[in-house]
């Protein structure tokens, strides 16, 4: 009897029905799609996008210059140089990301020891030239003062978990 | 000979050695802080408890002699909770600032916390915080960090001679320190920064630069002084970050002098990057044909005896080599290794080596030291002196200057006088000399670079066969000879073994300068020559291969930029005599090259062909006029012979040390900041002078 069945299907055009049956539903069902420049969809707090380099609240710079995540980078993207400040304080006098290399890995923050280089919330960051990508220490402060108010609540929110 | 079982192996041991050192021969690792096998005992850091049967509670191995029949376990639970519990100590009062820690990284806390540590930690209250003391411009200190070892009290005290450090307080309130703010006046100073477990020693110089990870560390030999101190130049990129030492129980066993470590700064500063020609009285940038043809220019159709060279305190054997073949294919005598003019003999090699070896001076029993200060001269041949000093029934004689050496000395006088008297029996230090076993004299440069050094050496030769210094053929039937010139430029030996002296006719240093003031020698090559009075020079066409733009490179009319020792692999010969190679550790900068190469690339363009295009075959010919060089890290026994010349007349003037500043001997050291600040701490101080006083 499969061949009534299948005959039945054919000549009715179950198939197309019921495809057009999914279209309809879904022309009233809410839309997913976003407007993307003037629509965000949510960024989880964990999200690593664009380098930052913090401060503490008195506009000191946090980076103590201790090498670690220069150490861990998997892409050898970080290049730090360092000497003592004019106090005596361990500080860098180079902190250049090459965000061309750069993966996103996180093992940067990972194992930074006082919280200064952090992947902020930010991934627009496209540049017309390549030379644009490579980061200097003056950008990364900057890019904190910028941040600093997401990171921080980003840290905070996360913070139970770590 | 005491047999113990240390986890269940038994071993046999030489009497007398502890219980730490015992594990150690049985190849079992006890973490240990306090103990270092060059240092006396003093066990108080208690991280290498171990559990001894029949003993109640665990023993400080490293304290404990280790007995016959003792069974040892060093991994048994009572151990490794005594370690812990230790360990768990220590880091109370020790902040967590690893990661702005220059030691960290190379950190033996960081290292056994890890080894031997508990995860964490149950103390809650507040951490000790202590002063930061002010040790000079070499020594960073950073005393919470410190746990009270105590090496760097007992290094200064038992090696570098110098009572400065010390605790104050006890318990928690105990601290490590000069009591009286000083810097440490001693020019060994820098060991501490090696021995100290922790970070509360640290590199002034180096603080905060690169992190042990980053560097590439090259194996290498120092030039500073003639000890030939074995060395591990750490680079990180194309800049030498610090200078350390290497093992070498023969040479300078652990230790350097802070020379040697501190003065690598200066290989970044004042540094020749190119080849400059002088034009209209001013030196220009050039190109490397250019500067060659200004030579060829310049020595064109010029006999031999116009032309001299004078050989620099810190050449490799391999520069020496080449500029000696093109000395002689250029005809001329006039060549010479001896800046400083110390009327050393080439001719044996016995009277110019320091014979009895630096490790042989602790089986001496006299010594006798004449016109030299080997604490500035060499300071690790001074704390081998120490080192026998300190061992017992040891005398030691000065004729020279009266410097403070960190041991304690007969001074029997000032000059030439006294010399004299004493090889001729009449002086009581004599009756010593005689009654000795094993007695050595130091010559030093200071005693030889005068106008009467011939006459010295010659009395000092007869000084030492009279006396019984020099017995038997050779030191492996166990003769002693117990002459010793103490050199102080890195080349000298090298030099003289492969020759660098004056031939037939030929002028001295004395007589080039002297010829080229009268204008007899047309053109001098000075190869890293800066020690000499380049005023002197006169009108003479002054080609000047270097490294640094010093003295020589200031007068030069043409400069061809040479590497320096960090930059080149090089061969030098240390003041026993010893044949030891150097490696490259970086590059040198800009169009600087390796030096035997210039000369050779130099010789081909003044139309001679020289029979050696690779460093192995400059080594073979080095061989060939030496063969000394062929027996690299070896003493080669050198035979007695004659030399100086005993019949002339020693003068009265005092002998004088030829360095008067320790810290800036070459031109490494002059153009090294951390040197330049030590002279301002150490020299400068002690003589009244403000360093601003012209």
């Amino acid at each position: 009897m499969a061949f009534l069945d299948r005959g039945a299907r054919t000549l009715f055009l179950w198939e197309l029905l019921s495809g057009l049956a999914l279209t309809f539903t879904y022309m009233f069902k809410p839309k997913v799609t976003l407007n993307y420049p003037y629509e965000k969809g949510p960024l989880s707090p964990r999200f690593r996008g664009e380098h930052v380099l913090r401060r503490y609240p008195s506009g000191e710079e946090r980076c103590i210059a201790c090498k670690l995540c220069e150490a861990v980078c998997p892409a050898q993207a970080i290049t730090i140089e360092a000497e003592p400040r004019a106090d005596g304080i361990r500080r860098t006098t180079r902190y250049d990301i090459d965000m061309t290399k750069c993966i996103y890995c996180g093992l940067c923050q990972e194992a930074c020891p006082v919280d200064a280089i952090v992947e902020g919330p930010n991934f627009e960051f496209a540049t017309e030239t390549r030379a644009e990508l490579i980061y200097t220490k003056e950008k990364l402060l900057a890019n904190g003062d910028r941040w600093e108010s997401e990171i921080a609540r980003n840290l905070a929110t996360d913070a139970p978990y770590r | 000979m005491p047999k113990l079982v240390i986890d269940g192996r038994e071993i046999e041991v030489p009497a007398g050695v502890t219980v730490l050192q015992a594990c150690e021969a049985a190849g079992v690792e006890v973490p240990r802080f306090c103990y270092h096998e060059r240092l006396s005992i003093a066990g108080n850091c208690r991280m290498c408890l171990v559990e001894m049967e029949k003993s109640p509670k665990p023993i400080a191995s490293c304290a404990m002699p280790a007995a016959d029949g003792m069974v040892i376990r060093t991994d048994s639970p009572m151990a490794k909770k005594a370690r812990k519990g230790v360990m768990e100590f220590l880091l109370i009062n020790h902040p967590l600032d690893c990661p702005i820690c220059d030691q960290g990284g190379e950190c033996d806390l960081q290292d056994q916390a890890m080894a031997y540590g508990f995860d964490r930690s149950r103390y809650i209250e507040n951490k000790r915080a202590v002063e930061d003391k002010e040790f000079g411009p070499l020594v960073k200190t950073s005393m919470t960090r410190c746990i009270h070892c105590t090496r760097c009290i007992r290094f200064a005290t038992e090696v570098a001679g110098v009572e400065d450090l010390g605790a104050t307080g006890r318990g928690e309130h105990m601290e490590v320190g000069t009591y009286v703010e000083k810097a440490l006046a001693s020019e060994m100073s820098g060991n501490i920064i090696d021995l100290c477990p922790v970070g509360a020693l640290t590199s002034k110089p180096y603080a905060f630069t690169a992190r042990p990870w980053e560097l590439r560390k090259t194996e290498s030999v120092d030039v500073m002084d003639a000890i030939g101190s074995n060395i591990r130049v750490d680079a990180r990129g194309n800049e030498v970050m610090r200078v350390l030492p290497r093992l070498n129980e023969d040479i300078n066993e652990e230790w350097i002098s802070d020379k040697t470590r501190f003065a690598c700064d200066g290989l970044k500063r004042q540094r020749l990057d190119r080849p400059y020609v002088r034009r209209r009285g001013k030196l220009v940038e050039a190109t490397w044909p250019e500067a060659f043809g200004a030579i060829a220019e310049a020595v064109k159709d010029l006999s031999g005896e116009k032309i001299a060279a004078i050989v620099g305190d810190q050449c490799d054997a391999e520069s020496m080599v080449v500029l000696k073949d093109l000395v002689a294919q250029l005809g001329s005598p006039n060549v010479d290794c001896r800046q400083d003019r110390a009327k050393l003999d080439a001719s044996c090699r016995a009277g110019y080596l320091f014979n009895t070896t630096i490790a042989g001076i602790e089986s001496a029993d006299v010594a006798l030291l004449i016109g030299t200060d080997p604490r500035r001269e060499a300071a690790i041949v001074n704390t081998r002196l120490r080192k026998r000093h300190r061992m017992g029934g040891f005398a030691v004689g000065v004729i020279g200057p009266h410097n403070d050496l960190t041991y304690k000395y007969d001074y029997l006088g000032g000059g030439g006088q006294t010399l004299v008297e004493l090889a001729n029996g009449r002086h009581g230090f004599a009756e010593k000399l005689k009654a000795a076993k094993r007695p050595m004299l130091i010559l030093g440069q200071g005693a030889l670079a005068r106008p009467d050094g011939a006459a010295v050496l010659g009395v000092a030769r007869k000084l030492a066969e009279s006396f019984g210094m020099v017995r038997g053929a050779d030191h492996a039937s166990g003769a002693w000879n117990g002459f010793n010139v103490l050199h102080t430029a890195a080349a000298r030996v090298g030099g003289l073994d492969l020759g660098l002296v004056p031939g037939p006719k030929g002028r001295d240093v004395a007589g080039i300068l002297d010829g080229a003031e009268a204008g007899d020698i047309k053109v001098v090559f000075l190869l890293a020559a800066d020690e000499i009075n380049t005023k002197r020079l006169g009108k003479a066409f002054v080609i000047y291969q270097g490294h640094h733009g010093d003295s020589g490179a200031q007068r030069a009319d043409v400069i061809l930029p040479g590497a320096a020792y960090t930059e080149k692999n090089g061969t030098y010969v240390n003041t026993e005599g010893r044949v030891q190679h150097g490696y490259a550790a970086i590059s040198p900068p800009g169009d600087a090259r390796e030096d035997w190469k210039i000369l050779r690339a130099l010789s081909e363009r003044l139309g001679f062909k020289p029979a050696y295009d690779s460093l192995k075959q400059v080594r073979a010919r080095l061989n060939e006029v030496s063969p000394t060089f062929g027996r690299p890290d070896a003493i080669v026994p050198s035979a007695w012979g004659q030399f100086g010349q005993a019949q002339s007349q020693v003068q009265p003037q005092p002998f004088l040390s030829t360095v008067v500043n320790f810290y800036m001997t070459d031109p490494i050291g002059r153009a090294s900041v951390t040197m330049a600040k030590c002279t301002q701490a150490f020299v400068l101080k002690s003589a009244g002078k403000t360093g601003t006083d012209g």
